[in-house]
């Protein structure tokens, strides 16, 4: 019935004649919108950019257009990679980032394993608590982290900081890798043990492969949180011989009053490379790694 | 190689709910078993605890006279197919293939040959270099093969290896696992719900329900001597027909009088088997291909009856059609050169050389 009314009203279909125009509308507000927020997101670096290769008497001149260099300099860049200090922060950053990785992707990825596949009593409330931990702000825990990690002796250490930041990476680090385990089909676990694997044999020959794309999200994430971390360095460093760059770069470079724009900028600039060096070459991975899993196969 | 022992074995989940309630069997070396029945009927839990996957609750299970219940499956000597395959998607068929005697340390130049002499008889040589998904479902179920053959297990064991294959490609692979079996002679399990794979492949074939078995037996046997009702009715395709019926003993013989009145002469030296259900209401059980057109007439024991097709289903190499025995479906087997017609009325016989009859109330077959 339903379908000799449709017949008597072709009236229903009439758009599908303009299709075509459809599309090309969606494409258009796509475009739009994507170059909108490109300039949004894209703005402030660039304007970083500039910024970092003026000198700052030019910086300071408000004559003229903010947007344009006149004499671009690379004085600021040669200062900071000169400057003992800055190298400092940047080692620190680099140490403390390598190490956090590491130790969060050893123990998140043990932790998913299990929270996913061995199933023992309590795995389940485990696994919800491992994530509610994530939703307590870094502002709110630093108050009893500092007692502990004073507690321990390690106030102004970086290594203070190695131990602190898995707090933040280590429970969501473990939530995405449940995820990507617990979306590996049963039956594998189950060919590896009848072909002779035990546990760690399944998790690092199997289940290690197959998640890799997960694994490298986990780890871009942990990489990203520990390289930009800003709370805990401000609260627990008090040195520059301790501190990371995210912290060092204002702290030093910021007297009173008195901005060093050319180089704070072009410090900035330079902390956000490492970052930008790892998204490039793990991009595909990483975008892999947030779709798969949404839908089988 | 070896034989497999289940004894009472009994599996129990939460709640006391009893997938598996207490079987009993015996499978002898190099013996190809298939475990059929409808889903939950126990057949896969049966399997994985033999494979060592499930914990048995209660019995024991002996592989080459050694019980297992306790050993991990890694020690069981076992090779499994899944039904999904579960090939490691990361590694090549190669790889696939050799991991578990890597696992167990064998030499490298060992494996080499192991999974060259499996994929030789798999036909799957030049696909060892590919991975998982470069292969077709057919190609991926070879390769799950070769995964349980190159270890030289003591049993094969199979979880519904064809089901995610097309219906062409099922009936091919079907001939390839029996080929597998006849050339390596590893005893072997195997789970399905399809009876014709069951009739197919199966030295013997244990027909499970409700966690029970309800007969084992080589595919013949079963398909002639049903035990019970379940299983007249699981094994043969089309069903066997039942028909509502009382057993009377008329004129010389004992006949089978069904609900429309008409009677079947019961043949002459099945007396004494049925004597005690004489006067009883009886369930009376034909296979479709016994139940064809009348010009068969000249021959011993066969019954005549009319019946009216409602439908007409053309075989090719023969016909089938169905009509209603007061509400029941029933089908019969005609020759594809009889003229039928829906709603015209038909001479039929029944072949009573190869009737059953059932007690309605326990479905066992008398």
């Amino acid at each position: 019935m339903s379908a000799a009314t449709s017949r008597e009203e072709p009236g229903i279909y009439h758009k599908a004649g303009s299709l075509h125009a459809e599309r090309r509308w969606a494409m258009w507000s796509a475009y739009a919108s994507l170059i909108f927020a490109a300039i949004v997101f894209l703005a402030p670096p660039f304007y970083m950019f500039i910024t970092s290769l003026k000198t700052s008497g030019e910086i300071a001149n408000l004559v003229g257009n903010p947007w344009l260099v006149r004499e671009p300099t690379l004085e600021n860049y040669t200062d900071l990679l000169s400057d003992a200090t800055f190298l400092g922060f940047f080692w620190n950053s680099a140490k403390i980032t390598i190490c956090v990785v590491a130790l969060t992707m050893v123990i998140s990825t043990l932790a998913a394993f299990a929270l996913a596949r061995m199933r023992f009593w309590g795995s389940q409330v485990l696994a919800t608590g491992v994530f509610l931990t994530y939703l307590v702000p870094e502002t709110l825990l630093f108050i009893p982290l500092y007692q502990i990690v004073g507690g321990l002796g390690l106030l102004n250490s970086s290594w203070g900081l190695v131990l602190v930041y898995p707090t933040l990476t280590v429970p969501f680090c473990t939530w995405i890798m449940i995820g990507y385990f617990a979306s590996i089909p049963k039956e594998l676990d189950e060919a590896a043990l009848i072909d002779g694997a035990n546990w760690m044999q399944m998790l690092t020959k199997i289940f290690i492969p197959v998640a890799m794309p997960g694994i490298i999200a986990a780890t871009i994430f942990a990489f990203t949180v520990s390289w930009a971390a800003f709370v805990y360095p401000t609260a627990f460093v008090t040195t520059p011989d301790q501190m990371p760059l995210t912290i060092g770069v204002v702290s030093t470079l910021v007297r009173a009053d008195t901005f060093v724009w050319g180089k704070i900028m072009a410090g900035a600039l330079l902390a956000a490379l490492p970052p930008v060096i790892v998204y490039a070459f793990l991009m595909d991975y990483y975008i892999a790694g947030l779709t798969a899993g949404a839908t089988k196969g | 190689m070896a034989e497999v022992s289940l004894r009472k074995i009994v599996k129990a989940y939460e709640g006391n709910v009893q997938a598996v309630k207490g079987i009993d069997l015996e499978i002898a070396d190099h013996e190809f078993v298939v475990l059929v029945g409808p889903s939950g009927c126990g057949k896969s839990t049966t399997l994985r605890m033999i494979a060592g996957l499930e914990e048995i609750t209660s019995g024991d299970i002996a592989i080459g006279g050694k019980v297992v219940n306790d050993i991990p499956p890694r020690d069981r000597d076992i090779a499994m197919v899944f039904q999904n395959y579960a090939l490691y998607p990361h590694m090549t068929v190669a790889e696939n293939m050799g991991f578990g005697l890597m696992l167990r340390k064998f030499p490298k130049e060992e494996i080499r040959r192991r999974v060259d002499n499996a994929a030789r008889i798999l036909d799957i040589t030049e696909l060892l270099g590919r991975k998982p998904k470069a292969l077709s479902g057919g190609q991926r179920q070879r390769v799950a093969m070769g995964r349980a053959i190159v270890r030289d297990p003591k049993v094969f064991l199979f979880d519904e290896p064809l089901s995610n294959l097309d219906a062409k490609l099922r009936v091919q692979m079907r001939t390839e696992i029996k080929k597998v079996h006849q050339t390596v002679r590893t005893t072997t399990v195997y789970v399905t719900h399809d009876q014709i794979e069951a009739m197919t492949l199966a030295d013997r074939v244990v027909v499970m329900n409700g966690g029970i078995i309800e007969q084992v037996g080589p595919p013949q046997e079963l398909y002639h001597n049903p035990a019970t009702r379940f299983v007249a009715g699981f094994i043969g395709s089309p069903a066997m027909n039942f028909f509502p019926a009382h057993l009377v003993n008329g004129a010389g013989a004992l006949r089978v009088r069904l609900p429309d009145g008409t009677e079947l002469a019961v043949p002459a030296e099945r007396r004494t088997r049925y004597a005690a259900y004489i006067g009883r209401d009886v369930t009376f059980g034909l296979r479709p291909e016994h139940l064809t057109e009348s010009k068969n007439l000249d021959r011993e024991n066969v019954a005549t009856l009319t019946c009216t097709p409602e439908v007409i289903e053309p075989m090719g190499m023969e016909t089938l059609i169905h009509f209603r025995v007061q509400g029941e479906e029933i089908c019969g087997r005609i020759d594809p050169t009889t003229e039928a017609a829906p709603n015209v009325p038909l001479a039929m016989a029944a072949d009573m050389n190869n009737m059953h009859l059932l007690d309605p109330a326990t479905g066992r077959v008398l």
